[in-house]
């Protein structure tokens, strides 16, 4: 591995706008009457709920159990009653299942997992095991659970944590190291046992350098490497990340494990130091609050099934009129229609855009400039691509590689035509994998 | 003038011996086609369509010709024309009924807009994103994906909501599969009478979100001539396909949201703004 990071081809540079919350340090939320717990906070096979409408449940209690390898159980957020098992809206603008809890207000602990204080000697199966039970998902926003990652079919010697937090606005995980930096860097460490790795790096963007400072104080400890990052979007991609580091490119439709990595989010590493070291399930996040319309924006510590519009107040509501609410950051979140989605595992922003840097725009054709070429960091040919999709053509579109998209934005970001070409790749990759399931099953 | 008479000469023997040639590759070469593929092509409608499953009509005339598909899988030709083709070919047809496309949903722009939406305007990707602009989850997006896809012009869009025409749609089902909420479905041209609803959410959630929406409240059910005219299927009624009621069950039934409507006043537009 060498010294100086490299850098990854294309990216954009958005302005990052992380001043308005960088320099507020992480408030836990007040407890509140009640959690709405959307059930299905991860990529893969949904849950079983286990508990029924009037169980009263403890902090931590299990309240959905996986179904499958690639799924993760549901943890209380709190301890209380359940009283509904309804539909509540869902980030993806669509009603999911959850399950609402309404708090007694000692928030009690219930029998939560045995703490394995001597993790340096346990079992690697044990701890992976662990991490599994205790429903830990990929926090930075994919929500891909954890164990699976770490479940490696080929031999992996690289263990990358992942502290880009390329987003703009974004800083719930600049926070998380510089205020935990000895937990983020011991997560790292348990991480590593599970691998069978002696060490571990992170990876952070240089516009962060007091993280960096407080995670190089502690991270020789424990033989975990610090590397500073260049400034540039999508830095905190995956592949992205592996290049720079490495130097290692993960081929289309391969994972990192093809190119012996393996990627955690660096607030997944806390939650697995927590799993293990004090025996808590997944049931809260840091979540960054922020954008131009809020009074007080900020980092708070939620339960998971916290609604929204509880996160507006503690940020102190707002002065102006939004033009947008996106769950996640400006480039890659989802914009929302309800007030009552709940924070979930993955849920790394709640952020409000002002009406000024919403422009309503029609798209224009293609002017054939090329930026979006140079911008695409996966070397794909997005103009092409799209005029495939808009004609129909998700053959083309697969013959040109749309599959390896990691859906950044940085092409639409830069189109002058404004053309919504993420839009248009999410669109084709939705088609071809349904052509190809439809296919399997014939 | 000897060298006209030479060119003249010239160009006559090269167009023998050319025709010479071909002919004789015509006879080589020759392509064994069945004449009657033509003859039943020219008796099929030539929308090409591809309602039947065949790619256009030749390629239908040709499985037709060989036994692979039966006349009456075209649906825009009237049942005659199946019967002439059948006796044309010596063959039997089977009696096929006609369906036409019923959009089951009665919301439009009006009744249920929840956020401005700004992306590509087809039906597919809003499904991906957002899900459009309007309030219901299972309710038409509205941007003409069905309307775009059908070969006949048979589905208008009214205020974001895709209205079948019963009298032009042939029921070759192009609609059916582009449609990301899978809204549409093909009835019995013989039924008029139909549920435009395809939530399944409780009542409440329902009219929270649109005012054209069914309640279950099973007014329907009790109006009808026999309880099976229409089955409940959770918090939605659904009309019985083969055992239809008839077109008065609307007016006996009165239905308080008007999502129980006939399908051609429904495409005249007689049910707009009569939700109480």
């Amino acid at each position: 591995m060498s010294d100086k990071p490299r850098k990854f081809k294309g990216g954009v540079h958005p302005n990052d706008s992380k001043a308005l919350s960088a320099s507020k340090a992480v408030v836990n939320a007040p407890l509140l009457d009640k959690y709405t717990v959307i059930i299905n906070q991860h990529i893969g096979a949904p849950l079983e709920v286990v508990v029924k409408k009037g169980d009263v449940v403890k902090k931590g209690q299990l309240l959905a159990k996986a179904t499958g390898f690639v799924s993760v159980p549901l943890h209380s957020p709190t301890s209380g009653t359940v009283t509904a098992l309804e539909k509540c809206p869902g980030p993806a603008c669509v009603s999911v299942p959850s399950i609402e809890i309404t708090a007694d207000g000692n928030d009690e602990w219930g029998s939560p997992f045995e703490p394995i204080a001597d993790w340096q000697n346990a079992e690697p199966a044990a701890l992976k095991q662990r991490v599994s039970d205790a429903g830990i998902v990929g926090m930075g926003g994919a929500g891909f659970p954890s164990h699976v990652k770490l479940s490696p079919t080929k031999p992996v010697d690289t263990l990358i944590l992942n502290g880009a937090e390329c987003e703009p606005y974004l800083t719930a995980d600049h926070r998380l190291m510089l205020e935990q930096a000895e937990d983020v860097v011991l997560g790292a460490a348990i991480l590593a046992r599970i691998l069978g790795l002696k060490t571990a790096v992170i990876g952070v963007e240089n516009n962060k350098p007091d993280a960096i400072e407080a995670l190089n104080k502690v991270a020789a400890k424990y033989s975990v490497k610090v590397q500073g990052l260049r400034v540039n979007y999508p830095q905190g991609a995956e592949k992205q990340l592996i290049y720079a580091l490495t130097g290692r490119e993960v081929p289309i439709g391969g994972l990192p494990m093809d190119v012996g990595c393996v990627v955690q989010n660096v607030a997944s590493a806390i939650a697995v130091y927590e799993a293990v070291v004090k025996g808590h399930p997944s049931i809260e996040r840091i979540t960054t609050v922020t954008g131009e319309p809020l009074v007080n924006p900020g980092n708070w510590r939620f339960r998971i099934g916290t609604p929204i519009s509880k996160a507006l107040e503690l940020a102190g509501g707002i002065n102006v009129q939004p033009a947008k609410l996106l769950l996640g950051g400006p480039m890659m979140g989802m914009a929302q229609n309800s007030l009552d989605v709940t924070v979930m595992k993955n849920t790394s922003g709640i952020l409000l855009i002002p009406v000024e840097t919403v422009s309503q725009y029609t798209s224009e054709p293609c002017i054939r400039c090329g930026k979006c070429v140079t911008a695409c960091p996966m070397d794909i040919l997005p103009a092409t691509i799209s005029q495939a999709v808009e004609n129909g053509r998700f053959d083309w579109a697969e013959q040109l590689n749309v599959l390896a998209c990691i859906e950044c934005g940085s092409c639409s970001y830069l189109c002058p035509s404004r053309r919504p070409l993420n839009q248009h790749f999410k669109r084709a990759k939705a088609e071809i994998m349904a052509a190809r399931r439809k296919q399997q099953k014939k | 003038m000897t060298i006209i008479l030479t060119s003249i000469l010239f160009a006559a023997g090269l167009g023998v011996l050319l025709a010479v040639i071909i002919g004789a590759a015509a006879k080589a070469f020759a392509v064994e086609s069945d004449p009657r593929i033509e003859t039943v092509t020219d008796m099929l409608p030539g929308a090409n369509c591809g309602g039947c499953g065949y790619a256009g009509c030749a390629d239908f005339a040709k499985a037709i010709v060989e036994g692979r598909a039966d006349p009456s899988l075209c649906p825009v030709a009237p049942p005659e024309s199946a019967g002439r083709i059948a006796e044309y070919l010596g063959i039997t047809t089977q009696e096929k009924e006609k369906v036409i496309a019923v959009v089951r949903c009665a919301g439009d722009c009006a009744a249920t807009v929840r956020s401005p939406y700004n992306g590509v305007g087809d039906c597919r990707s809003a499904a991906l994103v957002a899900g459009g602009g309007k309030g219901c989850d299972y309710g038409c997006i509205g941007f003409a994906s069905c309307a775009r896809a059908c070969p006949f012009d048979a589905i208008e869009m009214r205020d974001g909501l895709a209205v079948v025409h019963p009298e032009l749609c042939v029921g070759c089902g192009k609609c059916v599969e582009t449609c990301p909420k899978n809204l549409i479905i093909l009835a019995p041209a013989a039924v008029d009478v139909h549920v435009y609803c395809n939530s399944p959410e409780k009542g409440a959630l329902k009219r929270k979100v649109c005012k054209t929406a069914c309640i279950a409240c099973r007014k329907c059910v009790k109006a009808a001539d026999s309880e099976e005219q229409m089955t409940i299927k959770g918090f939605l009624v659904e009309t019985n396909y083969s055992s239809p009621p008839l077109p008065d069950l609307v007016e006996k039934a009165a239905c308080p949201t008007t999502a129980l409507r006939l399908a051609t006043k429904h495409a005249a537009g007689a049910y707009e703004g009569v939700s109480k």
